[in-house]
């Protein structure tokens, strides 16, 4: 088993570790925001950590609305950031 | 009554953990079910990374108990004979059915690389229902408190903690409360420098004013000299009445004004100071996680569960414990989880011995509780924070020129929710709820409509469809 997981960040290829949460691996990329409001466009982050508040949102694998606090990276995941609101796939 | 009657637990940090070792132990068969991976809740939250699927650093759990992980309980239904039925919702977080799984001709890319572990929605019926599902950060509005990189200390703690990053380079820690040291002191571990701890009471003259309920604590105490200890000892300043009052930024967080405060938590003019920062973590306290035991029909009082001695809820089956219960810390939780564990295996219909230590101990920890939240109260001057357009509600970028402008259109709960909006967004009023409440001066009654939620997790239409 591989202790690397292969990921890409709006394209970008990068590695992850098994168990790493998508906004560690944001926060750890440098990353503060990821997401845009959808009324005033404002950017957001983590907030709560611990997936009550939904500030974290991320796109994951085309399928929006994902709590990046929560979402643990798989091998192979495309993780893109959110724009306002975008539909689930 | 079956021949192996169980009892159900949602929830598995130290009071879940504890009410399940104790239902257990009384020869119940137990089903426990946590939104995270691994065991542990808050308090005791392992390290995550490289940990395999059985969760090597997680608390262990009795063998005979049946763990539900990555599973959570995004709706309850009251059963009329007692308990509850509960809608489960098992895989990666917020991935839909199917979502993440190679489809047979789905060509080699995805075949290999996207297996993840399978996804189900189901529903499971608990005729004794222990709830122990914690509570979350309070953080209050102030101009900037939106930018990235302003979190909830818990937050800040929990990424620290299970993955070992740093949400910022320079982090100040502010609110009230002793959590904010180990925070600070879990920052400063994985290389965070702290530029300085704000607390907002005057806490040590505070914990003094009950000397009985201080002793109860002492263990507790004794936690916390360290943490001071260290904090001295890597030069962190610790100011008390002292507050964030803004946070600045282009985009994300660069620095923050603090100011000192009167004793009701007025900003001192002309005591402003900026400290450059790129992190800033908020904790006022914490807020109960209410949507499952108000789902159930649960009674509550002054924003928490009620319950009695053996931590029976109002609703029949259903016990409550830990910090839905009232908020004292991991030690507590553990007690009442004991208490509610061996209360629950009685109700199951297995014979029990008083858990006399717990009682006692769940009476000594309250004392406690009780003397840390005399001193560290969140004060009504507060409200002066928020500008005008400051956003309080931040699922639905509400403004607190337009709450009070709803609240004078629309008074009353259920009216004022619709005409601003506040607390119809995803978070259905977590985070802003108590905070729209006092700002606007809602009546006891009406703020709890913030705490009455249809779902306790946003569920994919998708999946409704397979639920069973
Ligand atoms: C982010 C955060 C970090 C904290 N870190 C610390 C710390 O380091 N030290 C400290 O002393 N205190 C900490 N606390 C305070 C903490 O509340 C208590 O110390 C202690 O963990 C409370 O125990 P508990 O069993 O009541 O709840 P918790 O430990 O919070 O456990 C509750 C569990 O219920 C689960 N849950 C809730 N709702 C659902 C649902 N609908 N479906 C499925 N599962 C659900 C959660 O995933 C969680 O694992 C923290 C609090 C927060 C919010
Ligand atoms: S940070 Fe709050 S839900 Fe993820």
């Amino acid at each position: 088993m591989s202790d690397r997981l292969t990921v890409t960040v709006d394209g970008e290829r990068t590695t992850a570790v098994p168990g790493q949460t998508v906004a560690a691996l944001l926060i750890g990329l440098g990353r503060r925001s990821w997401r845009t409001t959808r009324g005033a466009g404002r950017p957001r982050g983590i907030f709560c950590g611990i997936g009550v508040c939904f500030d974290c949102l991320v796109v994951v694998n085309g399928e929006s609305d994902v709590r990046a606090c929560r979402r643990r990276v798989a091998d192979g995941d495309e993780i893109r950031v959110q724009h306002g609101a975008e539909n689930p796939s | 009554m079956t021949a192996n009657p169980s009892v159900t637990i949602v929830g598995a940090g130290p009071a879940g953990l504890a009410a399940a070792r104790a239902a257990t132990a009384a020869g119940a068969r137990v089903r426990l079910i946590d939104a995270e991976p691994a065991p542990g809740g808050q308090y005791l939250r392992g390290d995550a990374l490289g940990v395999q699927e059985d969760g090597r650093s997680a608390p262990d759990l009795p063998g005979e108990v049946e763990h539900f992980p990555d599973t959570e309980v995004w709706a309850l239904e009251p059963l009329s004979g007692g308990g509850a039925r509960l809608h489960l919702r098992t895989g990666p977080a917020d991935g839909s059915a199917g979502a993440g799984v190679a489809a047979p001709d789905d060509g080699p890319r995805a075949s290999v690389d996207r297996a993840v572990p399978h996804h189900a929605v189901r529903t499971i019926d608990a005729p004794v229902l222990v709830l122990a599902t914690g509570a979350h950060d309070r953080v209050l509005p102030f101009p900037g408190w939106d930018l990235p990189g302003v979190v909830t200390a818990g937050a800040a703690q929990a990424l620290a903690k299970s993955q070992r990053t740093a949400i910022g380079n320079t982090a100040v820690v502010a609110g009230t409360g002793p959590f904010l040291l180990p925070v600070a002191r879990s920052l400063h571990g994985v290389g965070a420098r702290v530029a300085a701890v704000l607390e907002a009471n005057a806490p040590v003259s505070g914990w003094l004013r009950d000397p009985a309920g201080t002793a109860a604590g002492a263990g507790k105490l004794g936690e916390l000299a360290g943490h001071t200890a260290a904090l001295a000892r890597h030069r962190v300043p610790y100011r008390t009445r002292t507050a964030v009052i803004a946070a600045h930024g282009d985009g994300a967080l660069e620095a923050v004004t603090t100011a000192r405060l009167d004793p009701d938590w007025r900003p001192l003019p002309g005591t402003e100071h900026t400290i450059a920062a790129d992190a800033l973590c908020l904790g006022f306290g914490f807020t109960p996680r209410l949507e499952l035991a108000i789902a159930a029909g649960c009674a509550t009082t002054g924003g928490f569960v009620l319950v009695d001695a053996a931590q029976a809820t109002s609703t029949h089956g259903v016990f409550a414990a830990g910090e839905p219960t009232g908020i004292g810390g991991a030690a507590l939780a553990a007690a009442e989880g004991e208490v509610a564990g061996t209360a629950a295996a009685r109700a199951a219909g297995h014979r029990v011995a008083p858990p006399l230590s717990a009682l006692r101990r769940v009476r000594t920890g309250r004392r406690f509780a009780a003397a840390l939240s005399a001193a560290h109260p969140v004060r009504s001057g507060w409200k002066e924070w928020p500008k005008d357009d400051t956003v309080v509600c931040r699922c639905e970028e509400v403004p607190l020129r337009d709450l009070r402008a709803a609240a004078r259109s629309a008074p009353g709960g259920r009216a004022f929710k619709l005409a601003s909006r506040a607390g119809l967004g995803l978070c259905q009023g977590r985070i802003c709820g108590r905070n729209t409440a006092d700002l606007i001066g809602l009546t006891h009654d009406d703020a709890r409509r913030f705490d009455r939620r249809p779902i306790a997790v946003p569920i994919r239409l998708g999946d409704l469809a397979g639920d069973t």
